[in-house]
């Protein structure tokens, strides 16, 4: 008990981001068209490449010789790129199609 | 001072990632949003390689040139496959992309985990002392901390399910990877879960016991190897789990399958938030976490079923639900030539086009907005009534028709059109099959029973043009295309559609 509340109050900043985004993410798309939905799908995708930074940490803090890490590494940052370029770009290829409509 | 601009950075991130969100949701922001977030991105990443610095040693990221050759090569390949890749391909593309996040994320608790390992699962930390006039520093051993444990096992679990899952769906999308599933798969499934489960509780108690946080408890010996190992089995029984907890799942259903992986390698994502304690993947994780959820549910409300409903009752488990729906009598069907097709449209008053996921293989879209104009142009109504569903992910057939120059004004949603489906002449079904099927409503025993469907049925002549008389991707019969009213009209939506004009430009 009393290390649970510890717990909490070391991590209250990081509680009170979890809990309010979760809240931002579920408003901020509550209204959105069906028609939007793959799209939308495609961005959040994007989003989530966020992951590469951790990738780039990783990457960054690896000592020059330890070859396992680099490579892992390496490969964390090559796929988390992909999930962000490819993600944009497809979400952008999508949207496109909607663009010609809006007059 | 330049960690606190990298803050900034951060924070600049994360607005961007929640307006760009924002802004995608309306069809008139959308693509400024994506570019928003993509801009927001690329600052936080820049930024990180150049002012990123380590919290207790102050120390600069290093390895450039590895950093650097992983981006370029990220970048080009993922520019190219984005570009490359057909419309219809597009949901695959989603979720290969949806895969390499969650693996990234499960890479990265590797690295993390061996970290620790190779240094005892023990921290140390240079804190400054004052001693009367001096500074000292002590070097402090301390175990590592049970969050960064739970963070560093749930950014594996989760990252490696959501990067087996979406290999699997992508394989599914494209044809690739059949549906699977065998009797009890559930249960198999949910053992596999709490041995996952069961497991990293072990392995981090283990740890903690070992190097037990409080001073006064006797630390334990920690066999590093065996902890390892247990550890690799973790990841495996997790890509394991991962490729068994979409197998079972039918491909109409994948979207939102995919809805929900991307939403768990947002999860996994912030994982790393926690573990870095780096603000921007945690609300970028979060962010897409929750909106990735809220999206799930809403497809599955597009379709009229429970997301429990979609990961249990495993559409399309072809043996069960769908034999028994399917394995009535059938009756004949009947096929129309394309000139009488042609007559028959071009003397209706009003014409609705059903489109599917056929139109999108054969990239028909053009080529319907053509016989939408020739079929105006000779007085006859045309509007197209589309099914959230329809293709394989809510807005698909929108975006296709978008594509072609078909006006926002002619789209029907289903409630629309089936108000309009009686006083409708002909409906010119392309390529759409589970949509359309009327199982949904009659028959309690079908898999898709209780989605709302397109009332075709209503109108008065329904021609349905496919490739052959196999099961739509539900994998069950539509006793549509034997209903008298119904004809038949064969071949690939782009071909048939090209010849229809044709016939009718020769009337």
């Amino acid at each position: 008990m009393e290390a649970a509340l510890k717990w909490l109050s070391d991590n209250q900043q990081i509680i009170y981001i979890v809990i309010l985004m979760i809240f931002v993410g579920i408003e901020v798309i509550g209204r959105v068209p069906s028609v939007l939905h793959t799209p939308l799908m495609s961005g959040a995708n994007a989003i989530h490449g966020v992951v590469i930074i951790g990738a780039i940490i990783v990457m960054g803090k690896a000592e020059g010789d330890n070859y396992p890490a680099l490579i892992l590494g390496f490969l964390a940052v090559v796929l988390g790129t992909l999930n962000v370029v490819g993600g944009f770009v497809v979400t952008d290829r999508m949207l496109e199609m909607f663009k010609s409509k809006k007059k | 001072m330049e960690f606190s601009i990298l803050t900034l950075i951060y924070l600049i991130g994360s607005v961007t990632f929640i307006i760009g969100l924002k802004m995608l949701s309306n069809p008139a922001s959308a693509r400024k949003g994506n570019w928003l977030a993509a801009a927001g991105m690329t600052l936080a990443i820049f930024g990180t390689i150049f002012l990123y610095r380590d919290d207790e040693s102050g120390e600069k990221l290093h390895n450039y040139g590895w950093i650097f050759g992983g981006l370029l090569i990220g970048a080009v390949v993922g520019m190219l496959a984005a570009k490359k890749v057909k419309m219809t391909a597009m949901p695959e593309m989603v979720s290969l992309f949806n895969g390499m996040g969650g693996a990234c994320a499960a890479l990265i608790s590797l690295i993390e985990f061996n970290h620790y390992a190779h240094e005892g699962f023990k921290n140390s930390i240079t804190e400054a002392y004052e001693a009367g006039e001096q500074i000292d520093n002590a070097v402090l051993e301390l175990g590592v901390q049970t969050g960064v444990l739970i963070t560093i096992f749930a950014g594996l679990i989760i990252g490696s399910v959501s990067f087996a899952g979406s290999m699997i769906a992508w394989g599914k999308l494209n044809g690739k990877i059949k549906d699977y599933a065998f009797k009890g798969q559930h249960i198999v499934n949910q053992i596999m879960l709490a041995a996952i489960l069961g497991l990293s509780v072990f392995v981090i108690y283990k740890i903690k016991m070992a190097v037990g946080s409080t001073d006064d408890a006797p630390d334990l010996p920690l066999d590093t190897a065996y902890i390892t190992a247990l550890f690799y089995t973790v990841l495996g029984l997790s890509l394991v789990y991962g490729i068994m907890f979409v197998m079972p799942i039918g491909g109409a259903d994948m979207p939102v399958v995919i809805s929900l992986l991307n939403s768990f390698t947002g999860v996994a994502a912030a994982c790393g938030g926690f573990l870095y304690d780096n603000k921007v993947m945690l609300t970028g994780g979060i962010l897409v976490g929750a909106a990735g959820t809220l999206l799930t549910i809403l497809m599955c409300k597009a379709m009229n079923r429970s997301l429990l409903n979609v990961l249990i009752g495993s559409f399309g488990g072809g043996n069960t639900g769908g034999g028994g729906g399917g394995s009535k009598e059938q009756g004949a069907y009947k096929e129309i030539s394309l000139s009488d097709t042609a007559v028959i449209m071009t003397y209706a008053h009003k014409v609705m086009i059903v489109p599917g996921y056929g139109l999108a293989v054969a990239q028909a879209q053009h080529a319907c907005h053509e016989l939408e104009k020739l079929l105006e142009s000779k007085g006859v109504e045309v509007k197209y009534a589309i099914h959230p569903v329809a293709g394989r992910m809510p807005g698909h057939m929108n975006v296709l028709l978008a594509e072609a120059d078909v006006s926002y004004e002619k789209l029907q949603e289903m409630e629309q059109a089936n108000e309009e489906f009686p006083t409708t002449d002909v409906v010119l079904v392309l390529g759409a099959n589970d949509v359309v099927n009327p199982a949904a409503k009659t028959d309690p025993a079908s898999p898709i029973y209780g989605m709302p469907i397109l009332d075709v049925e209503l109108a008065k002549n329904v021609i349905v043009n496919k490739r052959s008389m196999k099961p739509g991707y539900a994998g069950i019969e539509n006793d549509l295309f034997f209903q008298p009213k119904t004809s038949m009209l064969f071949g690939d939506a782009k071909k048939v559609l090209q010849d229809l004009i044709a016939e009718i430009k020769n009337l």
